[in-house]
């Protein structure tokens, strides 16, 4: 009977427990409360009933202890359940660093989701089990928002930008995974499922589909059919600024302000270069806006971030992963 | 003969019309917010319909989402936020400082005016086609990509806007201006301090709100890059814009109901309130600190983690001035001598429903809880118990403690209290098993959903349909009171406060004489009390 009726969604992250934890807490918090109350208002109707219609009970104005008692414990109460609620966040949304990354993309009504390695998805995502995986998400109209409840995440994909979170599956299986942004007509068909897998069965999975191209090598064709090269050049005296080893660094700006080079400050660039114009170059650089597809943008991104890889695989080349705007 | 008063001076429909009479002014509203909320209540029906079962079946998507946008712009700009204020505050604020009229009577005419001209706009965009962005109309779905009627509803909700402004401007003026003489601001009742607090709200916040969908507006008519980030806008800076109104406005629709609450809770205990400058100033906390809490709807919307953090620890400190009132009012039951006619069962029911959203309140405050819980079941089931359980409650608490006043005529007692427990029997079956379902996963706003969440819609729309009935049976023995119901009198409560110490109904100018103020507020133990 219970399989058509549960009342907690599976565990299936290693965040999922983490929450649960603090969901218990909070509803043993509100049982208390919720019990205290109820059962005063009840006692006090029951013992104090109006006995006779001129009863007319002595006056209390109150009490400053009993004030402060209800205001400062569930203030110490809120708070501790803040400071654990603020650290299970700061948990979810810092990747580790050898997170796997898959690029997403919302569109009306569908999820488009491609791993580094070139394979796409559409409303379906493998990935392994026990394995940190990131999301790097964007949106390609109206604002979507990736959720998974058997993981206890959810992350709006919004246009314009990247937003990120992560996961990491602990059991094999397959989960929901919905929509929770309200994104028009078929708003409730925009779902899909995670499909969690033994590390082998993904790596075979992963070669199942020959023939797509890396990421990093579509967004590298991509470049140089752009022709980004002929100024992003990587060498001293180049019109535009090198890119190698760029991505994550901090980027000094014309108009005196730092950025880091993070996926939206590069996306920006593309798009809408004079908007963030770098220390010492001009701004000769054409929009690509509407020339170059979400998808297009995630796989120069991935280009770019390779570039960076390179660099600091090499380190002897260019003394260090530091100097890395040399280029290769 | 019958005494003159507000009703019986006038029959002709121009009377009405063009009355400066606060009370008659309050029922307009009255007649006007209760067909905007059988509008509102029969798009619930519905809603719960479809959900009965996991395939979308009884109406198309784009229906459904029609339906839900509207009953989300209906049920909150049409009904809760006038609900108190434009009725029970307009008929009661003058009465209980003792005062004629409000300060502004002709500007009280013309927010019912601006009221129902952006009532027409809205449901104009209803009967042509209606619109499907959701009440909150986010950016960049609302201003670039939903082909419904978006604009005149918009400028519904803005026009509408203008006669909260109204309002709340002549209460802040007509408290601070008319009160009677000895009526220092620590004497007065609770309820004036909840419409006070209110009425803040209402001032600044609501520019905002136009402001806001004036933006809207013009980025959809004219592809003004504001949101729109093909445009060069920022989506998000919509969200920002958009709950700087709309969280304060939840506290535009509860904080009213608190004070209904206090007044009735005082009354059937026959006490004064326990801790009376503790509740009265909490309006104030709550009022103040709501402005500080929007962000709260955006932990996962791409807003900073820092601003994450602030605005959830600002959101837990925003629970304890309600958390103060709820124990307060349990406090003032100790020791009392308390009856439970209906709308002491209301007051109770709303103690408990408000307990149940308040607390579930800190499950969303909590950052990492809910990113699980955001945009779910869960967010829906709670802003009903705030909103439904809560101000509702209230509301129908209000109208049977005060129908007495208004009409002259007593509502049936036995049928009153069968409905506040069908209300509340019906209240948590449909809301309760939403918040399962929430953290389960349900997404809101899906009108078809996989089939292991059936049981628990079954389970809510089954209580939506007591609910209904709950609904139902005040409108039927309100209306049948006003010929058969039995002559109520001055007084029927034996309650204190200014309005019950004149006729029921009111003659029009309230009281034949100022009255001088020489108590506390719920100075019951003072009564004197008729033996016999």
């Amino acid at each position: 009977m219970f399989e058509n009726f549960p009342l907690f969604p599976q565990q299936a992250s290693t965040l999922a427990s983490k929450v649960d934890g603090l969901y218990y807490f909070l509803i043993l918090v509100s049982l208390f409360f919720g019990i205290l109350i109820a059962s005063a208002v009840i006692y006090f109707g029951v013992r104090y009933r109006r006995r006779s219609a001129t009863q007319r009970p002595a006056e209390i104005h109150g009490s400053l202890a009993l004030e402060l008692v209800w205001t400062l414990i569930p203030f110490g109460i809120a708070m501790v359940i803040f400071g654990w609620s603020a650290n299970i966040y700061l948990q979810i949304i810092r990747p580790p660093d050898d997170a796997m990354p898959i690029f997403v993309v919302g569109k009306q009504w569908m999820w488009k989701l491609q791993h580094l390695e070139g394979r796409r998805e559409i409303n379906e995502l493998h990935v392994p089990v026990n394995r940190p995986v990131k999301l790097i998400m964007t949106s390609e109209d109206v604002i979507h928002s990736f959720f998974v409840p058997a993981f206890r995440i959810k992350q709006d994909a919004v246009p314009g930008r990247y937003t990120t979170q992560w996961f990491e599956a602990t059991k094999v299986g397959t989960y929901h995974l919905f929509c929770t942004e309200y994104c028009g007509t078929e708003h409730s068909g925009m779902i899909g499922r995670i499909v969690v897998m033994e590390e082998a069965d993904y790596q075979s999975w992963l070669a199942g589909d020959g023939g797509q191209m890396p990421l990093p090598k579509a967004g590298e064709a991509l470049f140089t059919q752009l022709g980004c090269a002929s100024c992003h050049a990587g060498t001293s005296g180049a019109r535009g600024p090198a890119l190698a080893g760029l991505y994550g660094k901090k980027v000094q700006l014309a108009d005196g302000r730092t950025v880091v080079a993070d996926e939206t400050y590069l996306r920006e660039s593309i798009v809408n270069p004079h908007a963030k114009m770098v220390a010492g170059y001009q701004p000769i650089m054409p929009t690509f806006q509407g020339l170059v597809s979400e998808d297009g943008l995630l796989q120069l991104l991935a280009y770019i971030k390779s570039l960076g890889e390179e660099a600091a695989a090499n380190p002897a080349n260019d003394g260090g992963a530091a100097a890395a705007p040399h280029g290769s | 003969m019958e005494r003159i008063n507000y009703l019986n001076n006038n029959y002709g429909i121009a009377s009405w019309l063009f009355t400066k009479d606060h009370k008659r002014i309050a029922i307009l509203y009255l007649v006007s917010i209760t067909a905007f909320f059988f509008l509102g209540g029969m798009m619930a029906v519905l809603i719960r319909l479809e959900l009965l079962t996991p395939a979308g079946d009884l109406v198309k998507a784009d229906s459904y989402n029609k339906l839900f946008t509207m009953h989300g712009i209906i049920m909150i700009f049409f009904f809760l936020v006038p609900s108190i204020p434009a009725v029970l505050g307009n008929f009661l604020v003058p009465m209980m400082i003792g005062a004629r009229d409000l300060a502004f009577p002709r500007l009280n005419l013309m927010s019912w005016y601006v009221f129902m001209i952006g009532g027409i706009f809205s449901l104009y965009a209803v009967v042509t086609g209606g619109v499907d962005t959701g009440w909150t109309f986010y950016t960049p779905y609302s201003t670039a990509a939903a082909t419904t009627k978006v604009i005149p509803t918009a400028l519904g909700i803005f026009v509408t806007g203008f006669s909260s402004i109204l309002t709340g401007l002549n209460f802040i003026v007509t408290i601070h201006r008319m009160r009677a003489p000895g009526l220092t601001w620590f004497r007065l009742p609770l309820f004036i301090w909840a419409n006070y607090a209110t009425s803040l709200i209402m001032i600044l916040g609501t520019p905002v709100l136009a402001i806001t969908i004036a933006l809207v507006g013009l980025e959809r008519a004219f592809h003004i890059g504001i949101f729109d980030p093909t445009l060069g806008g920022d989506p998000v800076l919509f969200q920002h814009l958009f709950w700087f109104y709309s969280h304060p406005a939840v506290y535009i629709m509860i904080l009213p109901s608190m004070g209904v609450i206090s007044e009735i809770i005082c009354c059937f205990s026959r006490k004064g309130i326990f801790g009376y400058s503790f509740v009265a100033i909490s309006s104030l906390a709550i009022a103040l600190l709501g402005f500080l809490v929007w962000g709260h709807h955006m932990f996962v919307s791409s807003q900073s983690p820092y601003a994450g953090l602030i605005f959830s620890v600002l959101s837990f400190a925003v629970a304890i001035p309600s958390a103060v009132k709820v124990f307060n009012w349990t406090a003032t039951l100790y020791k009392g001598a308390i009856s439970f006619e209906a709308p002491m069962l209301y007051a109770m029911g709303f103690i408990g429903l408000f307990t149940i959203g308040g607390l579930t309140g800190l499950f969303l405050a909590s950052l990492g809880l809910d990113v699980h819980v955001h945009d779910t079941y869960f967010v829906v089931a709670h802003f009903h118990y705030i909103m439904v359980g809560g101000a509702i409650m209230g509301y129908l608490g209000g109208m049977h403690f005060w129908w007495p006043k208004i009409t002259g005529r007593l509502y049936p007692e036995g049928w009153a209290r069968i409905a506040a427990a069908v209300v509340f029997l019906g209240f948590n079956l449909t809301f309760f098993p939403q918040f399962l379902l929430g953290y389960l996963g349900m997404p809101r706003r899906y009108y078809a959903y996989p089939d292991e969440f059936q049981v628990l819609n079954v389970m809510s729309t089954a209580g939506a349909s007591i609910l209904a009935v709950g609904y139902l049976l005040p409108a039927c023995y309100f209306l049948w009171s006003l010929r058969y119901g039995p002559i109520a009198g001055g007084n029927p409560w034996q309650a204190r406060g200014l309005e019950w110490n004149t006729p029921s109904p009111p003659p029009t100018e309230n009281f034949d004489q100022t009255p001088v103020v020489t108590e506390e507020a719920y100075a019951y133990a003072l009564q004197e009390v008729k033996v016999g």
